[in-house]
């Protein structure tokens, strides 16, 4: 072999699937912090407000969590714009369609599905942040004196008020469907795209993934059917 | 027993090509997939219409000839089978089998079910191989290599170019082929010298063909007749990314 | 008839090779860069050479018929490859491997070609190893070895049962190399239909491009043609579907000599044919006859179900026969007497062409042994069965899946059946020490020349031969040649001779394209095939040959009446690959009937049943037929016989026996 060849390591299609595997275990650990503080929204009423909107603070002020969240912007468009891409070339790759494909017969539904859960994913997004995001940020939140925190950003009502409509419950529940299907496949795919593959350690880290896509899809789904059903009451 | 075949039928590269529908009488359990072809071809010729064109050779599921799509799957129902070894006996009487080439942007038809795999020979010159010239190799006991990686060497070794990983994949990605020959020469000793080199090339010529990305639906190793892992794409993805962030 | 004079160095046998290699004349590499050289076929051979070729400077064409060079049928081969390395430390010698091979080959081939070829072995698998083709090793992390096809040392290195598979992919990876810098421009999917030669040397070949359907020149120095065997003339081989005399044949008419046609190898252990519609034997690794036992019921026409047969009406006829060998016999005597058993009535399976491989009691002995290693003292019989299974199919797992793959039966239950068939052609066209034909500047490599099997091939040794012509025989031999053609320039592919090599392609097509009969090309093959199989396959006789000679030409006439050719030839046609290739082969089924006429003896691969002895083993005559047939094209008359004596001054031909 002789003569270097120079093109970036983002063109390329391993270079690209390394990207997605990085920016989508990456968004794993976000999911498991913003699982982690959500679930304070489950405490008892009076101590989850306070609890919740002096987290929401923080999470907003402290600076090393700035970075982690643009970060966290950044591996969510990434993800998704470098994802839809892959698609498109996916499908250029195959101009002519089968007459009869039995999908099925050798892979799983959630792993040849991915592109359309993403999209769904990233319409969840912009709602979601729309939702709460935006309006801590830009939005009126109201501003309250807690006992113990001083003035906050009163976001835990906001929260819990938007989830007493069903039809809204309903989105994030199906939402959260769409997450654990996309955590199915992908957090094992993770690995595998950034080259990791073994033997024995593989099986146990895509047993760990479906898991992790199982505990966080329903724990996050159980949420807002908590804050609905108690706000039957 | 009876038999209602539903062929891709297309004249030449450029001409556009349709499903077409026969119907074989008397197909024996006993025989291959590829000696039905046979009889159907042979009942054509005596009826003045042309056969249908298709690529088999050695008929022992080792030339990696045949190619065919066969109802929604590379080399048909049975895993770990070419289309040449693949027998009568598992369809039943009176079943529609589909059969279509392999369909990829990198891999065109040439005529009906035959299509051009050159994309392949192409990765391959782009690397995969040794340099080595003849006359110029050391004792071949010179260079113990631990069983193990002779062995995994050679489970990658074993593909035999059939481009079933290619069709049977939502994105027509070459990634286990290429893999397992990144992989064959990464594990030996042989080929070390050249390996990051390597490994740039046959990805970057790969890329150029027009194959589609790896989304680790896994496909391939199901339906690959040799049964290459893609625990081989994994290496390869891992050598690529090594041999980048090397270069200079 | 002349005799032919096979240029074989002076000198004692073990230097010839040394002391030609020191005394041949040599191309220089500026020179080198302005000489051609086409290489048809891309198996062992041809990619061998053509990388090589490249290597060293010359710039090289390479055909090959298939989609891609990896494909050639060389990539079939099972067993392994042999070499005289005696890594196993055994008394293997290069003169050991000589000597095996001319006794293995009945004392029909060439002492100083298969010395060499012994002597190159070892360059082979050095070669191979640092391609980075994965040989078998042991835990040291050293090679492996095997024994094979009844020799007493284990020199045969192996890749499970891909060998073949093996060492093409690494012949093709060093030629992909030399195509990737432009010394070897590779045109696939383009088959060669004839030889151009002028003033009296191949300078060209004119080739078919299988897409378009365009004839092609192409111009070259010399011409290396490396096209593999012609067992498909049989119709049923074990040979790929694509495998043809075509190249070999279209030479031999333009007067290349073919030399011994009528020696093919019939192997023992194929599957059987299943019904009218098969298309192609496959062969199960010779290895099987290590454990398995061969045998029929003692009754004709038995229907029972083998399981249901006794032990005491089974009729293990190669132990009975061969009691020293028992079913180690070579591949020649045990396809013989199988076809006697079945000849005779005792055949089994729907078409009683088929005898059993028994693994029975290969499971119960390895069973008992494997309980015993583990210490189990009183195990129950379906234990050691068990047992049993495991040890076998850790043996012989992918061969024992192959065949229930293709037969639907589960061979660890039931046994096996199988029957002989055509796998590899011992004869081929004609060529000297440097292995080029009697037409100036045509060499010929690999399966498709005659020079180193003689009349029976040794097992592991077609991998051996193929790559040794390519790798390290035609790159000295060929620069020989070339050194009068430094100051040739390139050739013109608008020579005469060009014009009427594809004229008479042309025309030949055209007259396929035009008969416009009814009946398909498969048609004609299988009826050659019946006729060749029948009177020229494992047992030949005076009658039968002469019938099947004027069976065959009639055939031709036939076929040239008959025969329906759809499409058009100016696109892919596979009907028209196929008539051009059956036309071929319906001229050399005729020659093999003669050349077997000719040989008044039984040798090797070639049996007549008039020489024989009392108790029907093979009667070889060395008085009168130690010598290589080689034929000359009759153009619409009889062959016309050359003879080459072939001279045993290291070994002394004498009489095998396996009793």
């Amino acid at each position: 072999m002789s003569g270097k060849t120079q093109s970036g390591l983002i063109k390329s299609s391993i270079g690209k699937k390394v990207f997605m595997g990085l920016t989508g275990l990456f968004l794993c650990l976000f999911l498991a912090g913003h699982l982690a503080g959500n679930l304070q929204l489950l405490l008892p009423a009076e101590v989850a407000r306070d609890q919740f909107n002096a987290y929401a603070k923080f999470m907003t002020t402290n600076p090393a969590v700035k970075v982690l969240s643009y970060l966290t912007y950044f591996s969510i468009l990434f993800h998704a714009v470098d994802g839809l891409y892959l698609a498109w070339q996916n499908k250029k790759a195959r101009p002519q369609a089968y007459y009869k494909k039995d999908d099925a017969a050798n892979a799983g539904w959630a792993s040849r599905n991915m592109a359309i859960l993403g999209t769904l994913l990233l319409v969840f997004i912009v709602i979601h942040m729309k939702s709460f995001w935006y309006e801590m940020h830009f939005g009126s939140v109201p501003m309250y004196a807690s006992v113990e925190h001083g003035e906050l950003k009163d976001l835990y009502t906001l929260t819990v008020s938007a989830f007493t409509q069903w039809w809204y419950v309903l989105i994030y529940v199906v939402s959260m469907a769409v997450v654990g299907f996309h955590l199915w496949h992908g957090f094992g795919s993770g690995f595998q795209s950034l080259g990791m593959n073994h033997p024995a350690y593989t099986p146990i880290l895509n047993g760990f993934g479906k898991g992790f896509a199982v505990v966080v899809s329903v724990l996050f789904a159980i949420l807002p059917i908590y804050i609905y059903l108690t706000s039957l009451n | 027993m009876r038999l209602n075949l539903k062929i891709w039928r297309q004249k030449s590269a450029k001409a556009n090509g349709k499903m077409v529908d026969y119907t074989l009488n008397e197909v024996n359990p006993e025989m291959s997939f590829l000696e039905m072809m046979d009889v159907l071809n042979q009942q054509l010729v005596e009826w003045g219409d042309e056969p249908v064109a298709f690529d088999h050779d050695c008929r022992e599921g080792i030339c990696g000839m045949c190619s065919m799509f066969i109802n929604g799957r590379a080399h048909g129902p049975m895993t770990g089978t070419t289309t040449c070894q693949l027998h009568m006996r598992h369809f039943k009487d009176g079943d529609t089998i589909v059969i279509e080439p392999w369909r990829a942007a990198a891999f065109p038809v040439i005529k009906d079910l035959m299509v051009d795999r050159s994309a392949f020979d192409r990765i391959i010159q782009a690397g995969g191989y040794v340099s080595v010239n003849t006359g110029s190799a050391p004792d071949a006991n010179a260079l113990p290599i631990p069983k193990e990686n002779a062995d995994m060497a050679f489970d990658a070794a074993t593909c035999i170019g059939c481009g079933a990983c290619v069709a049977t994949c939502k994105n027509a990605s070459a990634m286990l082929f290429v893999g397992a020959k990144i992989s064959q020469l990464s594990l030996l000793p042989q080929g070390q010298p050249e390996r990051e080199e390597r490994a740039i090339r046959m990805v970057e010529q790969m890329d150029k063909e027009g194959f589609g990305n790896c989304t680790n639906t896994g496909a391939c190793e199901v339906e690959c007749p040799k049964g290459i892992s893609i625990e081989n794409i994994a290496r390869m993805n891992r050598e690529y990314l090594k041999a980048k962030i090397a270069q200079k | 008839m002349s005799v032919l004079n096979s240029k074989i160095p002076a000198g004692p046998l073990a230097d010839k090779w040394k002391n030609h290699k020191n005394s041949i004349r040599l191309v220089n590499p500026a020179n080198k860069r302005s000489i051609d050289v086409i290489v048809v076929g891309t198996g062992l051979a041809g990619a061998s050479a053509a990388a090589s070729l490249a290597e060293m400077g010359y710039k090289v064409k390479a055909f090959c018929f298939q989609d891609s060079p990896r494909r050639a049928h060389s990539i079939a081969a099972q067993g392994g490859i042999n070499a005289a390395k005696n890594y196993r430390n055994d008394g293997d010698s290069v003169h050991r491997l000589f000597y095996d091979t001319i006794k293995g080959g009945d004392y029909r081939s060439r002492e100083a070609n298969v010395h060499r070829l012994a002597e190159v072995s070892v360059n082979i698998i050095d070669q191979c190893v640092a391609q980075g083709v994965p040989f078998a090793r042991e835990y040291g992390g050293l090679l492996d070895n095997r024994s094979f096809g009844g020799v007493q040392v284990s020199r045969t290195f192996y890749a499970k049962g891909q060998t073949g598979q093996q060492l093409l992919l690494g012949a093709y990876s060093a030629l992909s190399r030399q195509v990737s810098v432009g010394q070897v421009k590779m045109y696939h999917r383009h088959e060669m239909l004839d030889v151009v030669m002028i003033d009296g040397k191949a300078r060209g070949i004119i080739a078919r491009n299988l897409v378009t359907g365009e004839l092609e020149r192409h111009s070259a120095h010399a011409v290396l043609l490396c096209t593999g065997g012609y067992g498909n003339v049989f119709f049923l081989s074990t040979n790929a579907m694509g495998s043809n005399v075509t190249a070999t044949w279209k030479a031999h008419r333009k007067g290349a000599y073919f030399a011994n046609p009528c020696f093919t190898q019939i192997h023992p252990t194929c599957i059987p044919v299943s019904g009218d519609y098969q298309s192609k034997l496959t062969l199960m690794s010779e290895s099987l006859r290590n454990d398995g036992r061969i045998w029929v019921p003692k009754k004709q026409n038995d229907t029972r179900r083998p399981v249901d047969i006794p032990e005491e009406e089974r009729d293990y006829y190669l132990e009975r026969r061969y009691p020293a060998f028992g079913n180690l016999v070579p591949r020649d005597v045990a396809s013989r007497a199988a076809k006697e058993r079945c000849d005779a009535g005792y055949g089994v399976g729907q078409s009683k062409m088929a005898v059993y491989l028994d693994y029975a009691s290969a499971i119960q002995r390895y069973g008992t042994l494997e309980a015993n290693k583990l210490g189990e003292s009183q195990p129950s019989a379906q234990r050691i069965t068990e047992l049993g299974t495991q040890v076998v199919a850790s043996k012989y797992g992918n061969l024992f899946e192959m065949y229930e793959k293709i037969t639907g039966d589960n061979p660890y239950e039931t046994p096996m059946r199988i029957y002989p068939a055509v796998h590899y052609t011992m004869g081929g066209l004609w060529v000297d020490y440097n292995l080029m034909s009697n037409l100036p500047g045509l060499f010929v490599l690999g399966e498709a020349n005659f020079s180193d099997h003689g009349a029976n091939r040794l097992g592991a040794s077609a991998l051996m031969q193929g790559l040794a012509d390519g790798y390290f025989v035609v790159p000295y031999t060929l620069g020989d040649y070339l050194a009068d053609d430094i100051r040739t320039g390139s050739i013109s592919t608008n020579d005469p001779a060009f014009d009427e090599a594809e004229k008479s392609v042309q025309d030949q097509i055209n007259r396929l394209m035009n008969i416009g009969g009814s009946k398909s090309v498969d048609y004609f093959h299988k009826a050659l095939g019946k006729i060749m199989w029948d009177k020229c396959g494992m047992a030949r006789s005076e009658e039968g040959l002469k019938q099947a000679i004027s069976e065959i030409q009639a055939l031709r006439e036939e076929f040239y009446a008959q025969v329906r050719v759809p499409g058009s030839a100016n696109e892919m046609n596979p009907e028209l690959e196929k008539a051009i290739r059956v036309a071929d082969f319906l001229e050399l089924g005729e020659l093999m009937c003669y050349d077997a006429l000719n040989r008044n003896e039984s040798c090797g691969g070639h049996f007549r049943e008039e020489y024989q002895t009392e108790d029907g083993e093979a009667l070889r005559n060395d008085e009168e037929y130690s010598y290589v047939a080689a034929w000359e094209y009759g153009h619409g008359k009889a062959p016309i016989l050359h003879k080459e004596d072939l001279n045993f001054e290291n070994v002394k031909p004498s009489t095998r026996s396996y009793k």
